[in-house]
């Protein structure tokens, strides 16, 4: 046996960590149970690599949904986030009340095309006017996956289902719908488009409003097929960027220029900036009017049109609207909320 | 109501019979949407002022302007302040429904009525007061579209003479209630000067009613419980309102409303809460959930309708136990029903509102102090059984005036039940929401925003297990669904108690809630002196019900349970609830055509169902 020397182990590599000290694994949920394939999952990826680079603390983070396979998703990411899956098209309503009572809280809801769309009609519209701070997520599939596979309100008309049967009813475009109703960041995208669901997803928490992201999320069981305008073939055939989207967080410096003839920069509430960089004609995301006739005109040409449609980052949100304390109404002491024994003789002596 | 509400009258003056002093109702039939609220307001402080206690019920239509709404006033030296069906004098306003209004009085009463209705013409054997309104109202000088305005204090000023109120009285009733407009003020004070004057030059007093002095509303508030509630709400610190109007509980948060800017908004300008009209009933409660799992105090009101939207959410709230406070109003249903009547029958629909097996917390507030008081009692226990708590009012509670003491300055500190903090979670190092960590079946807590890893819990209507963790076996789910009845069991010691009047000796016993009680007080004393008929009586406060209310049944040979709805929905209730060799020792008095219940009609029933 020859000698041996003890040499010490090289130190293991420090995990990587972002901003405030968190790896990508403090950002993780529970096991998914939704198909193997299914786009759900990828936009769950996309949430936890969004949230992770931008250093969110996950605490601060409050998850909402409603009722169907997409809402089922909050339970795959960010374990360490209070999560509320509520009633079928009814999750906005839940969200508004938890802003409301700590406005402090980073609100992403995630939600359906059957969920906000039919169900979730009234609530959605609601949402999208008051310009509530929320990332609100849908998960556009055109089918009711965990009903095993009915139509919903965005399928396309002359859409199949499995069984061959067409659709025969127009879709809705929830983007249209959001633009014309007060969000103030509204933009669709693809869950097989990592890159730019990733960087929409990172511009979404530097906002201050509703962003409102349609995510079309091909349902590899039910909605997959040829004769679907939902598929993954079909999205990767008629997918057409509006632009180039790219965003700088506000810690992170600015180095890298940009040619303000092909590029529309928008600086954000927190100063973030958020770059749209032209890939065919002049487009301006402030002009609501502008962003509608865009969308009609693809949908005209059988374009599924995807990126930053409508962004306004300087509406005051709902919650500003309110004018409500620093500190969050839920944990105001008793001090502040029961008025004083004056006050309630004031009251009486009013009533005398 | 004149029209469908024709008794027997029996105490009315006759003429040449002795004065009647502070013992009678007035009617005021007018038409919706001519002010006639105010003078209506200025006749009942007027009384009031006089130290005679008082009640004012508004019969009003579901509209805006132009239907017939008839308000009552009632004055009553021995402080009965339910309705009264009889009426003594009639002050008819209205040409549509004049005749009928005439011809449902008993003979003796007395009517001040617009000349040319000619109404002396319809019967003989009652007091007519003619009055010229509409000269009167020329000579006091209003612009024509005001003149059907004053023209109802008109008949304050006419009424006051006749009843021989003070009128300094209704002039410092009239400042009152225009204390902010000095050019209406103004206006109201020459017009009832008008009234007055008229009276005393033209009209001869040939009834026997008359207003005097006494001591009996000294230092007491006249308030409407919707109104009381909202200073409930506020002083129990409640933050969030959210909402969605509808008869009879939109007053409840728009006078919320105003106290809150004016007492819960600080130097900086900055509120210490939210209020927010919601799209609709669902929205409403679904926000008050949200808020309340974030760990605000919130609350909605609303009425029968509204209760049945809230339904699902109500379920969620339930199962996945957070607290809500949901102020029902009732009013008659089913369906839009009466909309602007009252009722006491969303009992079973609000017990076991949503599906599978849901029962909530319900308050029952009979006065103006408790619709102040039960605001803490209802916040207090949601957040401690982490669970929807609903406040039992009506349109007759809600939207009248009543005369009360002043509220008492709430001494118990608000308890926010089981919350942990991050103090509390580092020290633990964790926690289970759903685990009954002290035996009373309610779990702990924390709240969206604590800054600790192990803070967070999914909140989910679908099974779970103690951690919040999704679940679908069946002892998960069966343990949990027992943990939270044994919540509802706790519960039953925690809520208000029931009040027990009479010896509790007595062989019949009445139980009652809400606003039929005040009809129980002045019952009780008809059967008592009218028919020797003694009882004891069981005011219950809340649901679920507490031993008392077992023990009360126990002890009776039998129990009339009395109250505003057309199925007995108490009685059924307290049915599930007692030993079944108990249940034959109820019976049912039911009351269901909208209007506020009177004693009169439970004495009668009561001792028909006696067989005397």
């Amino acid at each position: 046996m020859g000698t041996t020397t003890n040499t010490p182990a090289p130190p293991a590599p420090a995990p990587k960590t972002n901003r405030i000290g968190l790896q990508v694994l403090d950002y993780r949920g529970g096991k998914t149970t939704l198909c193997a394939g299914c786009g759900h999952n990828a936009i769950s990826e996309r949430i936890i690599d969004a949230m992770y680079e931008m250093g969110v603390p996950p605490e601060r983070v409050a998850k909402f949904s409603g009722i169907g396979c997409s809402s089922k998703s909050p339970a795959y990411f960010m374990n360490r986030s209070h999560s509320f899956n509520s009633v079928h098209g009814r999750m906005p309503s839940v969200a508004t009340g938890a802003m409301l009572a700590n406005k402090n809280l980073i609100a992403l809801g995630v939600t359906g095309d059957g969920d906000t769309v039919s169900i979730g009609a009234g609530q959605f519209v609601h949402l999208m006017r008051r310009n509530l701070p929320i990332i609100y997520i849908i998960e556009d599939n055109g089918c009711y996956g965990l009903t095993k596979g009915q139509f919903s309100a965005t399928a396309d008309l002359g859409s199949t289902l499995k069984s061959g049967i067409a659709n025969d009813l127009p879709p809705v475009d929830t983007c249209a719908m959001a633009i014309q109703l007060g969000a103030t960041f509204v933009g669709r995208s693809f869950s097989g488009d990592k890159k730019q669901l990733h960087t929409m997803l990172k511009a979404a928490i530097a906002h201050n409003g509703t962003v409102m992201l349609d995510v079309v999320s091909p349902c590899v069981t039910f909605n997959d097929h040829v004769g679907s305008t939902k598929s993954y073939k079909y999205m990767q055939e008629h997918e057409e960027p509006l632009h180039e989207v790219s965003f700088v967080p506000s810690f992170e410096e600015i180095n890298v220029d940009y040619d303000p003839g092909t590029t529309f920069e928008v600086t954000m509430h927190d100063g973030s900036s958020l770059r749209l960089k032209k890939l065919e004609q002049e487009y301006d995301p402030t002009d609501k009017i502008e962003a509608v006739q865009r969308l009609m005109k693809s949908h005209a040409k059988g374009e599924v049109l995807t990126g930053v449609f409508y962004i306004n980052a300087k509406a005051p949100s709902f919650i500003d609207m309110l004018n409500v304390t620093d500190q969050p109404l839920a944990t105001l002491p008793e001090s502040r909320t029961r008025p004083s024994r004056e006050a309630l003789a004031q009251c009486m002596a009013e009533l005398q | 109501m004149a029209t469908i509400d024709i008794v027997p009258q029996e105490s009315s003056g006759q003429l040449g019979q002795k004065r009647v002093v502070n013992d009678m109702s007035i009617q005021v039939a007018t038409v919706n949407g001519s002010g006639s609220q105010s003078s209506n307001t200025v006749l009942l402080r007027s009384i009031f002022q006089m130290g005679v206690p008082i009640s004012g019920k508004n019969m009003f239509p579901s509209n805006i302007a132009g239907l017939p709404t008839w308000y009552t006033i009632r004055a009553s030296k021995d402080g009965y302040i339910a309705r009264k069906k009889e009426i003594d004098l009639l002050i008819a306003m209205n040409a549509e429904t004049a005749q009928d209004d005439v011809k449902t009085l008993s003979p003796g009463a007395s009517v001040i009525y617009d000349e040319p209705l000619a109404l002396d013409k319809v019967r003989d054997d009652l007091v007519y007061y003619p009055v010229p309104f509409d000269k009167l109202a020329a000579t006091v000088g209003a612009e024509a579209k005001l003149r059907k305005l004053i023209k109802n204090m008109i008949y304050v000023g006419v009424a006051a003479q006749l009843l021989e109120i003070d009128y300094t009285e209704v002039e410092k009733a009239i400042r009152k209630q225009f204390a902010t407009k000095a050019k209406a003020a103004a206006l109201n004070l020459a017009a009832a000067k008008a009234g007055h004057d008229y009276a005393i030059a033209n009209l001869k007093k040939r009834d026997p009613f008359c207003i005097q002095r006494m001591d009996k509303t000294k230092g007491k508030i006249i308030v409407d419980g919707n109104s009381a509630a909202a200073m409930g709400c506020m002083f129990a610190g409640c933050t969030v309102v959210t909402w969605y109007p509808i008869t009879p509980s939109s007053s409840l948060v728009e006078t919320m409303i105003d106290y809150m800017k004016e007492y819960r908004v600080g130097p900086d300008g900055k509120a210490t809460f939210a209020i927010v009209q919601a799209e609709d009933e669902l929205a409403a409660v679904g926000m008050v959930i949200g808020a309340a799992w974030a760990g605000a105090r919130s609350m909605t009101a609303t009425a029968g309708p509204g209760i049945s939207l809230m339904a699902e959410f109500a379920g969620l709230a339930y199962y996945v136990e957070v607290p809500a406070v949901i102020w029902n109003i009732q009013r008659v249903g089913p369906s839009t029903g009466l909309p602007t009547r009252t009722a006491q029958g969303d009992v079973l629909s609000t017990a076991f509102l949503s599906h599978g097996d849901t029962k909530h917390i319900m308050l029952f507030p009979d006065s103006m102090i408790e619709c102040f008081t039960m605001a803490q009692d209802a916040f207090d226990l949601a957040e401690r059984f982490q669970t929807p708590v609903f406040v039992m009012s009506d349109l007759d509670l809600g939207m009248n005036n009543w005369m009360s003491d002043p509220f008492p300055y709430p001494e118990k500190p608000i308890d926010r039940g089981k919350v942990l903090t991050k103090a509390n979670l580092e020290k633990a190092g964790g926690f289970a929401r759903y685990r009954d960590v002290d035996g009373d079946g309610v779990g702990y807590r924390t709240l969206p925003g604590t800054d600790h890893p192990a803070a967070a819990y999914f909140a989910r209507g679908s099974g779970h297990n103690e951690k919040g963790q999704y679940s679908e076996r069946p002892d998960d789910f069966e343990r949990n669904m027992e943990r939270i009845n044994k919540k509802f069991e706790t519960a039953r010691s925690f809520v208000p108690r029931p009040e027990l009047a009479g010896s509790g000796k007595a062989k019949v016993g009445i139980i009652a809630y809400g606003t039929t009680h005040w009809a129980i007080i002045e019952s009780r004393d008809q059967l008592s002196k009218e028919h020797k008929l003694e009882t004891d009586y069981l005011r219950v406060l809340a649901y679920p019900f507490t031993r008392e209310v077992h023990d009360f049944i126990a002890q009776h040979d039998r129990t009339y349970v009395v109250e505003q709805n057309r199925d007995g929905q108490m009685a059924s209730l307290l049915k599930l609830d007692i030993k079944a060799e108990l249940t034959p020792r109820l019976r049912s008095i039911c009351h269901v055509h909208g209007l506020p219940i009177d004693a009169r009609s439970v004495t009668d029933e009561l001792m028909m169902m006696e067989g005397k």
